[in-house]
């Protein structure tokens, strides 16, 4: 009862108080339109791609040769089929698993590591740095796409070896970051304070600094994401990720290459999916630039 | 410090960068697991076609005079012999540089080209919908993964409108010109979208700057105001990330020289990876390197021409 009254006397309070635009209300819940249309977007990928067995009944890589090469609407397949007679739906649908899981795995581990050297450099400073300084020097002196696939032409193809190219190139970004930040942040009071009252080099690093730098290498997560994505899928359309007959939209993109008069839709439609998952990881990216 | 001392610096802290990457792409083969012999020999692996095999590569020297072979024969020019084609790197790789250069030039044409039109005309209409119209396009080609952009231009230019050859390179100067255009423009678009963003947020903020209202206030024509004025102090900051995507650009060009069957150094590339045609890809590693370093070293002394007052020290 009591509290029947105090609802209905807070709903009138918040009819008393005047609209707030559609934006202001985003912002209220720490949203903004760019990372809310992001969110929404790869929410959707992640639902398709977990659904995956319940959105079609096409097995992705069975294949049914007199079914091969058909357009996009005909009976029973709304995006087409394959030159081995495919359901392409199924196959991106599929696909996306694999994807969301390379820009996942590529991203979270140079993110770790990166972030904790960054950290390390930066707090500790001395010859520690400088070598650290050089070793960034020499790296970013690569293009990285020529050095990620320098390093599967010895560790070979294939899915694993992509994370381990792509982790051992890119962890340098996080670095860069996180020492940037920290440096920033060395020598202000409350590290000083902590510092003064005795707290152990450890504890200071990741108590004091981690929590107040790592929000730049947060936000560069999403945007590396994308180039993860897409640097995976050009590794498997040049023959480098995950092998046949695994959907992956970059190794769809390739094999549809060689049918592009017959079936433009074998090529097409996987990069169009590619598209979608890099659009919401860049406007997620955006949006939280635009928050900081 | 004048311009000289600056570039002598420059190129000393070069050599020891240079020094870096021939450690990297050494250390690569040397100590990533994977040991060459056995990749190259597949099934016929037997104890002694390995030992053999490590014999020929010189695998079983010392490392530090596998090092030193490795650099000094690089110095001169000597590359190794690819074990793929068993031709000396240094012919493949020669014959090809000059094409995945002119690529990656045109490219950085066509990227100027894009980035001061599109870029200059977004700050000038900005908030408008010309502004809105080139921001989600380039927001779109820059998250098109760049290979399938290539492609999808051949589908509608080549193949469909038949505009523009399908793929190849060309005989003469001409067909250069024309056979890789649209390599070029998949590369320019992609650059042109990092840039243009940059580029129209410099120049919105230059052109709140009292300077550009005193040029103004005295009568100057808009269009010299800003192309005078607010350009060139705007592309300061654009031409530092021109720089820092160089890298991109290069990656780029490797992997649309496979998409367009043009015979330059990102062919060689691929197929040399497959093969594990490793003195094949140390070359050109090394090689893309130095064009990176280069084109950073031209972009840090850029600036004393687009802003005199930059002093180098």
């Amino acid at each position: 009862m009591s509290e029947n009254v105090l609802n209905s006397a807070v709903l009138t309070n918040v009819a008393a108080v005047p609209r707030l635009s559609y934006s202001m209300r985003l912002q209220k819940v720490g949203l903004n339109g760019t990372l809310l249309a992001g969110l929404i977007l790869l929410g959707v990928v992640i639902l398709v791609a977990l659904a995956a067995p319940l959105l079609t009944p096409y097995d992705p890589i069975v294949q049914k040769l007199d079914e091969a090469f058909k357009p996009p609407f005909s009976a029973g397949h709304l995006l087409g089929t394959d030159n081995f007679g495919r359901d392409l739906w199924s196959r991106i649908i599929y696909s996306a698993r694999l994807d969301l899981q390379i820009g996942v795995i590529s991203v979270l581990f140079p993110f770790l590591f990166g972030s904790f050297a960054g950290i390390s450099t930066g707090y500790l400073g001395g010859r520690l740095d400088t070598l650290f300084m050089r070793v960034v020097d020499v790296l970013m002196a690569f293009p990285f796409l020529v050095l990620v696939v320098a390093i599967m032409s010895v560790l070979g193809a294939g899915l694993v070896n992509l994370y381990i190219a792509f982790g051992l190139v890119s962890w340098i970004w996080y670095a860069r970051i996180a020492r940037a930040e920290t440096l920033a942040t060395r020598n202000l009071e409350y590290v000083q304070a902590a510092r003064t009252i005795g707290c152990s080099t450890w504890r200071i690093m990741a108590r004091h600094i981690l929590p107040n730098v790592i929000g730049p290498g947060l936000v560069y997560v999403f945007t590396s994401m994308v180039l993860a994505i897409l640097t995976g899928a050009t590794l498997s359309y040049l023959g480098l990720g995950p092998q046949p007959p695994t959907p992956e939209w970059g190794a769809m993109i390739a094999a549809g290459r060689q049918f592009l008069l017959q079936a433009w839709w074998m090529t097409a439609l996987p990069g169009f999916a590619l598209l979608v998952l890099g659009i919401a990881l860049s406007l997620i990216g955006d949006g939280l630039a635009e928050k900081r | 410090m004048g311009r000289g001392g600056y570039v002598r610096k420059r190129l000393v802290l070069m050599v020891f960068v240079l020094f870096g990457v021939t450690i990297v792409i050494f250390g690569m083969v040397h100590f990533l697991p994977g040991d060459p012999a056995v990749v190259l020999l597949g099934d016929r692996a037997t104890q002694q076609n390995i030992a053999e095999l490590h014999d020929q590569l010189g695998l079983n020297k010392p490392l530090y005079e596998q090092y030193w072979q490795f650099v000094s024969g690089f110095v001169q020019g000597q590359m190794g012999t690819s074990l793929q084609f068993k031709q000396p790197v240094r012919d493949m790789v020669v014959s090809r540089l000059p094409i995945t250069i002119g690529l990656a030039v045109y490219a950085m044409a066509l990227t100027g080209l894009f980035t001061l039109t599109f870029g200059l005309l977004a700050a000038v209409k900005k908030g408008g919908w010309v502004d809105q119209l080139i921001r989600v396009t380039f927001l779109l080609v820059l998250t098109t993964p760049n290979f399938w952009l290539g492609i999808l231009l051949i589908l509608l230019l080549s193949l469909g409108l038949k505009w523009f050859p399908v793929a190849g390179f060309g005989n003469t100067f001409q067909e250069h010109v024309w056979y890789l255009f649209l390599p070029s423009l998949t590369l320019g678009l992609q650059l042109a979208a990092v840039l243009i963003r940059n580029l129209r947020s410099q120049v919105i903020l230059t052109m709140r700057s009292d300077y550009v209202r005193t040029a103004r206030a005295k009568g100057l024509l808009e269009r010299i105001v800003l192309l005078q004025h607010v350009l060139r102090n705007a592309l300061l900051s654009t031409v530092t990330i021109f720089g820092l995507q160089f890298g991109f650009l290069v990656g780029g060009t490797l992997v649309i020289e496979t998409v367009f069957a043009i015979p330059g150094m990102g062919q060689l590339l691929f197929q040399s990876i497959t093969s594990r045609d490793y003195p094949v890809v140390q070359a050109i590693t090394v090689i893309t390197a130095i064009m990176v370093i280069l084109v950073n070293l031209a972009v840090d002394l850029s600036y004393s021409l687009l802003d005199p007052r930059v002093t180098y020290e």
